[in-house]
Formats: C-alpha cells, sequence, structure tokens
C-alpha cells in the first residue's frame, strides 16, 4: 500500500478536511425522508387544522349525533338548542346528516385519490422507464383518457349503471378512471428527467434490477409529486361526487355533502330561506378544498425549491437593497460636498 | 479626484494609466449568517490591459465582477468600498453613487460584459440582427437604420463571424459561434472595459483557443481593458498581463503573470500553480510541487447562495 | 485480474426530423485493448463518441456492430452474470451521479449487496466503512450516514470512486472524472484513481479532453475525431511528437504556462475540413493506417 509519489509521503493519503456542512449539528444523521416534509408555516398549519378538523368530523361526529333519517314533526326550522344546524323539510336533523355526509364525502375522495394516483404512478412511471413501445402503449392510452372529457363520460356511465347498484365503489372507480390521465402524464415527464439522471445510470450499471431501480432510485424523487397528487385528486373527487350527487346521479346507498345539497335543492331549501340546510354542506365543502389546496401549495414548495427560497430571500433581499442604498446614499454626499466636478463628471454617461 | 492609489501589484507599462480603480471592496451576503464573499478588495485596472482573476468555485470571484458594475442581486450587498471608473474623457465616475439610470446608461457603454453560459443567454427566438439592433437602439436611440446595419457587421467580421449569419437565429449557430456574438455584442458600444466570466470554459479546448485569439487581437486593436475570469491558472498565465489570485473572498496575490509564474508568493498560488500537469515538461513533473490527495478547507468552503 | 479487447465497434444513431431519416455514426471501428495495470486515455472533442464508447463498454448501449471481449487472466470469457461486477465506471459529474435521497452508505452497501460480497448487517457495514478508508473519505463513520449534498464535489467522486469498486471491479471506465470539480482537487482524485490502479491492478480507461493529464495519468493515449482513432501510441509519444493535424491542433489549443504570450503568435483559427480523419497513425508500428475501417483490413500506407 505504498504512495509512489515523492514528496508528498505519508501525508499524501490524509483525508480531507470534512467540509464545512458537517460540524452543524451533532445530532442524529436526517434520514431522506426529512427532506419530503414542508416546512412549517402559517399557511400549511391552517390547512392542516382545517383538515384535521373537518376529518375528525367525519369520523366521531356520526358517533354523536342522532339518526339522520329520522323523520320528526318540526320541519324546517332554525337553528336551536335541539338541533343546533336546524331541521330539514322532514324534520331531520342537519348536523346529524352533515356528519354522516361528510364522511360519506370524505371517503369517496380518499378511495379516488388512492386509485387514481396508483393508476397514474403505474402507467406513468413504469411506461417511462421502461421506454419504447410500453411507453408508446401506455402514453396513447393516457392520452384517450385524457381527451375524454370527464363529467360527461362520468355522467353517462352513471346513468347507464342501474340505480340500485351504484354503490359507493362504483362511483369513486368511475371518478377513479377518469382524473389519472393528466397525473401519469405528468409523472411520465418527471420519471423521464429523473431516469436520464447519472444516478440511475449508476444503479443499472452495478447490477440493480429493473424494479428496484424504480422502487428505490426513483420512486422517492417522485413522491412530492405523488403526494400533490394524490392531494389534487382527492379535492377532485370531492367535488366531482359532490356534483353528480346534486345532478342526482350519486351513489345509491351512502349519504353525501352532495346528496345533501341535493335534498336542500329538492326540498326548495333556497326559496324557503333555510340557510342552515344548504350552507354548512357548501362550507363544509369549501373548506376541504381550501385546507387542501393550502397543504398542496406547501408541497410545491418540495417540489420546486425555488418557491421556498423566493420565500425565504425576499425579506434578506429588502434588508440588503435598503442597506446599499444607505451606502449609496452616503457616497453621493461625500462626494458633492468636498468636490464639485462629480456631478458634472455623471454628465456624460446620460 | 486624485485618490488613485498605486496599483497593487506591478504595472507592466509605466505610460498605464488607470481605468478602473476598486478600493476595499466589500460584498455580503445578507442571509441568516451573513458570509462575506468579497473583502476589503483593491484592484487597478489599467487601459489596455488584460486582467487575469484566478480563482475556485466559491472564491468569490464571480461576485466581485458583478459587484463592479453592481450587477450584483440582492441579498447580496456592497457593504463598503469605492468604484470609481476614469472615464477615457479624464473624468471619474463613482460607481456605487449612480442613480438607477446613470447606472443603465454607464453598464454596456462603458463597461459590457460577457457572462458565464453567455452562449444560452442569446435569445432564442430573435435572429442575431434584431438583438444587436436592439442593444444599440437602447443606448443609441438616434442611430440611423444604416449605421445599425454598418455597425452590426463590423463587429460581427471583427469576432470572425460571416455578417451574413445576423439572419441566423441563435440556435443555428454553433456554441463557438454563439459565444462570439455574445463578446460581439459587449463590444458592441466600445467599451472601455469588458469582463469576461469564464466565457470559453463550456467551450472544447480548439475553440477556446481561437476565441481567446481573437480576444487578444481585438484588445490590441481596440485598446480596451479586460478583465478574465476563470479557474483556468496556465490559460491566464498565457494571455494576460496581470493576474490576481482569489482566495476565500480575498485578494492573496496581484502580480505580473510572469512574475506569477515565476515566482508565486502565496502558498495557496503556488498550489493551484502545482495543479496543472504541464502538457510539454517532463513527465510527472507536476508531482514534484507536493500536490497531495487532499483538499484545502478553501476548496470544501461555502458555496455562494445563490 | 481482467482484460478488454474492443474490436471494430461502431454505433450509428438515427437521427429523425420530421419524415426524414439520417444515420449519425458515432463512433466507426473503434479497436483498443485494456489491460490489467495499464491505464489507456481516450481523448477528444465533445461529439467526438468518447461517451458512446464508455456507455456500450458499460452496457449501458448495445454497439450497432464490432466486439467487446472480456475475459480472466486466465483466458476464460466474463460470463454475463458477472459483467457487471467487473466493469464499473465513474460518472463525470458528481453532483448528478449520487442520489440525493440516500445515504452515502446506502450507495456503496448496495452494489456489496448485489454481488453478494458480504453477509449480515453488520459485515456491510464494515466493507462500507472499508472501501470509504480507502479512498480517504475519513473518519469514515462520520461519512457514511451522510447525504450526498453535505459532501464537496471532490468528495462526492470519492464516494462514486468507492462505489465502483465496491463489487471487486477489475475494469475502470472514467469518463471526465475531474472535470466538473475545482482544479485544486482534480489531481487529487487523479492520484487516489492512480492508486487504487496499482492496489488493484485495474484496467482503466480514463476518458478525457485534457491532454495534459492523459499524459500523466496514461500508459497509452487514443485520439478521437468524428468517431474514429486517429492517433494512438505511448502517452508521450502522442503528445510530444504529434503525426496527425488533429493531434497537433490539439497539442497546440491545450494553454501551456511555459510559452506565455503564444495566444497572439498562433496562426489563425484552422479550416476543420482540411483535417484528415480518414487515416490514423500508430505510434506503435510507426505506420500510418486508414481509419474507419475493419482493423482486420491491415495498414496500408
Amino acid at each position: 500500500m505504498t504512495n509512489p509519489k515523492p514528496v508528498s509521503g505519508p501525508q499524501a493519503d490524509t483525508a480531507e478536511p470534512p467540509a464545512e456542512t458537517a460540524p452543524r449539528d451533532g445530532g442524529p444523521v436526517r434520514s431522506g425522508w426529512r427532506m419530503l416534509l414542508p416546512t412549517m408555516t402559517p399557511w400549511l398549519a391552517l390547512g392542516l387544522v382545517l383538515i384535521g378538523g373537518i376529518t375528525l368530523f367525519g369520523l366521531i361526529g356520526p358517533h354523536l349525533v342522532g339518526d339522520p333519517g329520522q323523520i320528526r314533526d318540526q320541519g324546517l326550522t332554525g337553528p336551536s338548542a335541539e338541533f343546533p344546524l336546524g331541521t330539514t323539510q322532514t324534520g331531520q336533523d342537519v348536523l346529524a346528516q352533515l356528519a354522516h355526509a361528510t364522511r360519506g364525502s370524505l371517503q369517496i375522495g380518499f378511495i379516488v385519490g388512492v386509485l387514481a394516483t396508483a393508476l397514474s404512478a403505474f402507467f406513468g412511471i413504469y411506461g417511462a422507464y421502461r421506454g419504447r413501445f410500453i411507453d408508446e402503449a401506455f402514453s396513447l392510452l393516457s392520452n384517450v383518457f385524457l381527451v375524454i372529457p370527464g363529467l360527461p363520460l362520468v355522467i353517462v356511465i352513471s346513468g347507464f349503471v342501474p340505480r340500485e347498484s351504484r354503490g359507493l365503489w362504483t362511483i369513486a372507480l368511475v371518478l377513479a378512471l377518469t382524473s389519472w390521465a393528466a397525473s401519469a402524464r405528468v409523472l411520465r415527464a418527471q420519471t423521464l428527467s429523473v431516469r436520464n439522471r447519472d444516478y440511475v445510470a449508476a444503479a443499472q450499471v452495478s447490477g440493480e434490477r429493473p424494479w428496484r431501480v424504480i422502487t428505490v432510485e426513483i420512486l422517492p424523487n417522485l413522491l412530492p409529486v405523488i403526494a400533490s397528487q394524490f392531494v389534487f385528486a382527492v379535492i377532485a373527487a370531492i367535488l366531482g361526487e359532490a356534483g353528480l350527487a346534486f345532478i342526482g346521479l350519486g351513489a345509491s346507498n351512502s349519504s353525501t355533502l352532495g346528496t345533501m345539497l341535493f335534498y336542500a335543492q329538492n326540498g326548495f331549501a333556497l326559496p324557503l330561506g333555510a340557510w342552515w340546510w344548504f350552507v354548512p354542506p357548501g362550507l363544509i365543502i369549501a373548506l376541504i378544498g381550501m385546507g387542501l389546496s393550502l397543504v398542496n401549495f406547501s408541497i410545491d414548495e418540495i417540489i420546486n425549491p425555488k418557491l421556498k427560497n423566493l420565500r425565504l430571500h425576499r425579506k434578506r433581499a429588502r434588508r440588503a437593497a435598503r442597506l446599499e442604498r444607505e451606502l449609496a446614499r452616503a457616497s453621493r454626499r461625500s462626494g458633492q460636498a468636498p468636490d464639485t466636478d462629480a456631478p458634472a463628471a455623471e454628465e456624460p454617461t446620460r | 479626484m486624485t485618490t488613485t492609489p498605486a496599483p497593487a501589484g506591478t504595472a507592466p507599462d509605466p505610460r498605464a494609466r488607470p481605468v478602473l480603480t476598486v478600493e476595499d471592496l466589500t460584498v455580503v451576503y445578507e442571509v441568516d449568517e451573513p458570509v462575506t464573499a468579497v473583502k476589503n478588495a483593491d484592484l487597478t485596472l489599467h487601459r489596455g490591459e488584460i486582467l487575469g482573476l484566478a480563482g475556485e468555485s466559491g472564491c468569490g470571484k464571480t461576485t466581485l465582477a458583478y459587484a463592479i458594475n453592481r450587477l450584483h442581486r440582492p441579498p447580496a450587498r456592497i457593504a463598503s468600498g469605492r468604484i470609481a471608473f476614469h472615464d477615457a474623457s479624464g473624468d471619474d465616475i463613482d460607481i456605487l453613487s449612480l442613480e438607477d439610470a446613470e447606472l443603465r446608461a454607464f453598464r454596456w457603454n462603458k463597461l459590457s460584459m460577457v457572462f458565464q453560459g453567455a452562449m444560452n443567454a442569446l435569445n432564442p427566438v430573435a435572429t442575431v440582427r434584431a438583438q444587436l439592433r436592439d442593444t444599440l437602439l437602447a443606448h443609441r436611440p438616434r442611430m440611423t437604420r444604416k449605421e445599425i446595419r454598418h455597425r452590426s457587421e463590423d463587429v460581427l467580421r471583427r469576432v470572425g463571424v460571416d455578417p451574413r449569419r445576423l439572419g441566423s437565429y441563435p440556435h443555428e449557430l454553433s456554441g463557438g459561434m454563439r459565444q462570439r456574438v455574445m463578446i460581439a455584442m459587449a463590444m458592441l458600444l466600445e467599451p472601455q472595459i469588458m469582463i469576461m466570466d469564464e466565457p470559453t470554459t463550456a467551450l472544447d479546448v480548439v475553440v477556446q483557443r481561437d476565441i481567446l485569439r481573437e480576444i487578444v487581437r481585438l484588445r490590441e486593436e481596440l485598446d480596451f481593458a479586460v478583465v478574465f475570469i476563470t479557474h483556468d491558472l496556465p490559460l491566464l498565465l498565457e494571455i494576460s498581463d496581470r493576474i490576481a489570485v482569489m482566495l476565500d473572498g480575498e485578494i492573496v496575490e496581484l502580480e505580473a503573470a510572469d512574475r506569477l509564474y515565476r515566482d508565486a508568493r502565496h502558498p495557496y498560488t503556488r498550489r493551484l500553480l502545482g495543479s496543472f500537469p504541464s502538457l510539454s515538461g517532463s513527465r510527472g513533473a507536476f508531482i514534484r510541487t507536493g500536490v497531495d490527495e487532499t483538499e484545502t478547507p478553501a476548496a470544501t468552503a461555502t458555496e455562494e447562495p445563490s | 485480474m481482467t482484460s478488454v479487447q474492443v474490436t471494430d465497434l461502431v454505433k450509428d444513431y438515427t437521427i429523425r426530423s420530421g419524415l426524414k431519416r439520417t444515420r449519425l455514426r458515432a463512433v466507426d471501428h473503434v479497436s483498443l485493448e485494456l489491460t490489467p495495470g495499464r491505464t489507456v486515455a481516450l481523448v477528444g472533442e465533445s461529439g467526438s463518441g468518447k461517451s458512446t464508447i464508455a456507455k456500450i463498454l458499460t452496457r449501458m448501449e448495445r454497439p450497432t456492430s464490432g466486439t467487446v471481449d472480456v475475459r480472466f487472466d486466465d483466458g476464460t470469457p466474463v460470463p454475463d452474470a458477472a459483467y457487471r461486477r467487473e466493469v464499473q465506471m465513474v460518472f463525470q459529474d458528481p453532483f448528478a451521479s449520487l442520489n440525493p435521497f440516500h445515504s452515502i452508505e446506502h450507495h456503496i452497501a448496495r452494489p456489496l449487496r448485489i454481488h453478494k460480497r458480504t453477509g449480515t448487517k453488520e459485515e456491510t457495514h464494515r466493507s462500507v466503512l472499508d472501501m470509504l478508508e480507502r479512498v480517504n473519505l475519513t473518519p469514515a463513520d462520520n461519512i457514511a450516514p451522510r447525504r450526498p449534498h453535505e459532501l464537496s464535489g471532490g468528495q462526492r467522486q470519492r464516494v462514486a470512486i468507492a462505489r465502483a469498486l465496491a463489487p471487486g471491479a477489475r475494469v475502470l471506465i472514467a469518463d471526465e472524472p475531474v472535470s466538473m470539480l475545482d482544479v485544486s482537487i482534480r489531481l487529487g482524485v487523479l492520484n487516489l484513481l492512480g492508486r487504487l490502479q496499482r492496489e488493484d491492478r485495474l484496467a482503466v480507461l480514463y476518458i478525457t479532453h485534457d491532454l495534459a493529464t492523459a499524459r500523466h495519468f496514461s500508459d497509452e493515449i487514443v485520439v478521437l475525431y468524428r468517431g474514429r482513432v486517429v492517433e494512438r501510441g505511448p502517452s508521450d509519444a502522442v503528445i510530444l511528437d504529434p503525426h496527425h493535424d488533429y493531434t497537433k491542433l490539439l497539442a497546440l489549443a491545450a494553454p501551456d504556462p511555459e510559452r506565455p504570450g503564444r495566444v497572439a503568435s498562433d496562426a489563425g483559427p484552422v479550416d476543420r475540413d482540411a483535417i484528415d480523419d480518414g487515416v490514423c497513425y500508430d505510434h506503435f508500428t510507426g505506420r500510418w493506417r486508414e481509419a474507419g475501417v475493419p482493423a482486420a483490413a491491415e495498414e496500408r500506407t
């Protein structure tokens, strides 16, 4: 193990000093997962609180309220101590309905989110990684699904399926099938870019199997994109289902925020001024969308660190600019006072 | 203004007049823990001189170049110092006190810059002719169409590009050709100083050679001063009159090129010189200069925040 | 020990623009030999086909024609299953060749596991630390759990070298291993490669555009121009006594502080079309031969 270099001698093989980042914190080493977590901002916190609160309401609420279907003779009464959100035309408790409907909508959103993300990940990532024929075929398939107009197809399919077999899963499947294609296109583009990076080539050269290259080397670098698409798919599914249910094509055996609005519409809640009947479900839908969007903005910052730097640097940049202006002003003052030529010197530059 | 100090290095030419004086320039990046990218830099650039600025990534050489014509972006800021431009007409301009409009007029007119990777800075959807015309019109709004055409053809010819290429789009030109067009653009308004930040790093050696030859020749014809920034010390030794070596934001050595090569004082300069194996020297010559497998802390120093 | 015999390598790329298809020959009948303990430098500009040869040698691309014959010392051919163990590569850009998501340990442990060089977890961990120490990354137990962005360019390239050697590679393809690094680190990394080569008797293909380092770090230089070998020979002979016009041009273009002020006195730009890429000078035989033809069609004056 002798080093033949004459002068450098024993020192030649010493290590280079660790990079300056080394001693910063002696704590446990941060894993790769850590960098996938967004930084906490007020907006992200608000989004998480909204989502958490609504989810909790959907999970626990149904156990605390009475039977949402129970018909009473106190139809269409406003909020009171007994019924905090009033009653419907047929005397049903709006709060109880709301709790069950929130649970139903979240269920649909979650199922569709998982299904659509799985479909887009498979068609987007696997196709792009394999390239050639498989990529062409998968691309064609997602392009076809992309140009199919989503809502009309959903209406047609939902209308075609007989009402009794039009359950929660059927609706979820229909929504998932019409919403994965755009995400698959994005994932394909991202995969193509990651696939051409040297570390993927290095993994292939060192003999990794294709599925390991995909799941261990490529997938982690796509996770923020996938997470963002999942969140987006959930929003789209909840809104889509609400739209379907509102026009009467929703799941037959479950109650969602959309079906609530459908019954409110049929019960002439609006002309009768029964705001407690249609405002709560509408508000919940809006808040779910808002919360998930806020979470999504934070995920965007991971995908595109420039957004984050923008926020971080804006303040610093302002301070630097102000300090520099002061310096320039001071310099101008000192330059003008003793030396009357200074303004003239600047003249020819105009 | 008689504040021009004696040049920090020895001027090769006794009749040399300074065209740019940088005194005690400090540039700070206002991040959580402020980073001083350039520390108390003193620099004098003489008329018609090629001044090499050597250093490795993160040493502050690009920050210094940007600060000279105040192109640095916040969070970078000039914390102290003076930059004086000595116009050919005999007037002095204090660059740091220029207002925005004056600064715009000053840049490119008196001092132009060729950026790193500049060949990709051309607008891909405009012809070379349109881009040269826009630059001319921005600074000389009263130029006639004929004058613009003559001037454009002239600068292209000077950098060794066929004027027939005026109608080409950037993607129709090779990398070397695009870089020449950028240099043509930088000399369009006959500036007295050109700052070139790694102008040839992305090019192949042979093309790089052609462009360097062009720069040296143009300098002799038009008598502008060049600040040539690169990490390639052998290249600087060949083309520049004086060389400044930067380490961690400080100019550690400023010396005439031949003296720097034969008799470098600062250990870092010697180290840099030893990093380049000689092409024609005896085999293994570089090893005797004592370069080992280690890295200096300077090499791993913090990168400039961008 | 393993050696590589590359014979008449040809690689064509099809370029589609609209309906037109043109064929671009990136590598044109290139032959070269890598033997244990020797470094061959492959010198050329971007677009000369250097990287294509590297990709073919590491089996990331298939050649259009020609053979790559890899054999153990006893003459038996290396089976496909062992190819990735024997032939490894160091990539140009240390910032791109390490996965930002994974720790340094992962990068070195994976090849060890794939090629079954370790058993238990502890054994792997110890081997990883050993590898890191071999490439002078100490303290190894401090470096191993870090992630690539916490290391400097030189340190990353050392990790990349350790990863390439981890499977027990005997043939190393180094594709511009130092061109992205700071100048003061370059010699350190090259010296490291040189030391590892001597220790393991590696066969190294050093791909570069830098004539000076090619001369000092290789035994043989092969000059590539437009996909063809235009000059080959012992490194000193090729650099100090270039025969082919293109090699002369390259040698002239490399900065040389021994001759200051040479730029201005150079002859003007050289007409590329005047360079004959149809001939090749071989310093070993001392004769010219045709370039871009099968090696079997022996020397003609």
